[in-house]
């Protein structure tokens, strides 16, 4: 069907997350279909992102700049460094805007099924960029998992002898979330995490 | 083929994109794997945290598939005990534990009681690591492997046990050990003694007591070691305790 270029092409675009073999069809046919408009612009980008876009020797995030362009901002607040689990989560808090700081991207959580250990995270580049002195507080931003949440209390351990200041981001009722429709851990926690009015 | 009763995640593995593979434990179908399809997604991966008590279903065309798996929850157990480091570690260490031990396929309904009687008090952040060696001394003889605490092995004295044999699980006296108690395992009272609730060097000698025949006879047959969650929370302990001196 359509030669082995067009079969190559199916197998690697089924090979990206979200997209199953009968997506990557309709996703190959949509790029051959345009070859001029959408497959060789396309072509040039990933080309491009590959060749130019490298993780920021700092904070692990995926620039073209390296330092990235959050490392290399001058109005970033540098007392500041949130740590997340991957670029995604880094992404996804740059989205909101409402992080002002500078990040660490961890590279994943500790899991000793999964065989990852502390030796597999970037917890050396952190420890050093924390005794460079100019962070001040560090905001642990991993994932509500018990993964993420036995690497944030290890985390914690470690950084508990350094001078700077540790907390987590808190968990509870989602923005436009309704009561009776949340799971029953996330009550609780937003229970047990409640403030004054 | 197909059952349905309630459960607990053991463990969870990624499988594919948006899959798990689950360990649950069931009191009438003991430690049971299955396909949890879609089980890592937004809306489902709440549910597959280990210690959650779950209404499991399974379905496989065969009882020797993997066969998959849906659930509902009954009781969330894992966020409560994310807050604290000592909770999560007895949370982990316990699923670990039982995940590794137990044969798949098999009821073992002691165990799966006393599973079911820890997750809450972990969960309400009030279970020590003296409960974890409590549910390992319950594991342990559910297995065959069970220690005889009862009377000495030398002269039959029900009092003033304090050590155990490495080799055969039994408790002796001080004074029966002799010239071998720098061999013997220490045996803190509140293992044999529900009312006493021990101390934090207590939960530690029973952490190791049950570890070192968790380790020789239910993992030690598979050839497999202790489960790291389990050794990083002895680990714990020691250093909650070189630090409070």
């Amino acid at each position: 069907m359509g030669g082995p270029e067009v079969e190559r092409l199916i197998g690697l675009l089924a090979k990206l997350p979200g997209l199953g073999p009968r997506s990557a069809r309709r996703a190959a046919l949509k790029l051959l279909q345009q070859p001029e408009a959408r497959m060789l612009p396309l072509a040039t980008a990933l080309t491009e992102a590959a060749r130019a876009v490298r993780p920021c020797r700092l904070c692990g995030n995926l620039d073209s700049h390296d330092p990235c362009g959050i490392c290399g901002d001058p109005n970033r607040d540098r007392t500041l460094i949130c740590v997340v689990e991957g670029v995604g989560d880094l992404w996804a808090i740059e989205r909101a805007g409402a992080h002002r700081g500078l990040y660490h991207v961890l590279g994943g959580t500790l899991s000793p099924l999964g065989g990852v250990g502390p030796e597999d995270l970037s917890v050396t580049p952190l420890l050093r960029r924390l005794g460079e002195g100019e962070a001040r507080e560090v905001i642990l931003a991993l994932g509500a998992t018990v993964d993420g949440a036995a690497t944030a209390h290890w985390l914690a351990d470690r950084l508990a002898a350094s001078a700077v200041v540790v907390s987590r981001v808190a968990q509870g009722v989602p923005i436009g979330g309704a009561l009776e429709v949340l799971d029953d851990g996330t009550l609780s926690t937003a229970l047990r995490a409640r403030r004054p009015a | 083929m197909e059952w349905e009763a309630p459960g607990i995640v053991l463990e969870t593995r990624p499988y594919g994109e948006g899959d798990l593979i689950v360990a649950t434990f069931t009191a009438s179908h003991g430690a049971h794997s299955g396909l949890a399809r879609g089980g890592a997604s937004r809306g489902r991966v709440a549910l597959w945290q280990i210690g959650n008590l779950v209404s499991l279903r399974w379905v496989g065309r065969l009882p020797e598939q993997l066969g998959s798996l849906t659930g509902e929850m009954i009781q969330a157990i894992a966020p409560g005990a994310m807050e604290d480091a000592m909770s999560l570690g007895l949370l982990r260490a316990v699923c670990a534990v039982a995940a590794g031990a137990l044969p798949e396929r098999e009821p073992h309904p002691p165990s799966f009681a006393a599973l079911l009687h820890l997750l809450p008090r972990i969960a309400a952040n009030v279970a020590t690591a003296g409960d974890l060696a409590r549910f390992e001394l319950v594991l342990l003889a559910d297995l065959g492997y069970g220690l005889d605490l009862a009377s000495c092995a030398v002269s039959g004295e029900t009092e003033g046990l304090a050590l155990v044999s490495p080799r055969t699980g039994r408790a002796v006296t001080e004074a029966a050990a002799g010239v071998w108690r720098g061999r013997m395992l220490p045996l803190p009272a509140f293992l044999r003694d529900e009312a006493l609730p021990g101390n934090a060097a207590d939960w530690r000698d029973g952490l190791r007591l049950t570890g070192h025949f968790l380790e020789r006879d239910a993992f030690g047959h598979h050839h497999r070691p202790l489960p790291e969650a389990r050794r990083h929370l002895y680990q714990m302990l020691e250093a909650r305790l070189a630090a409070s001196g």
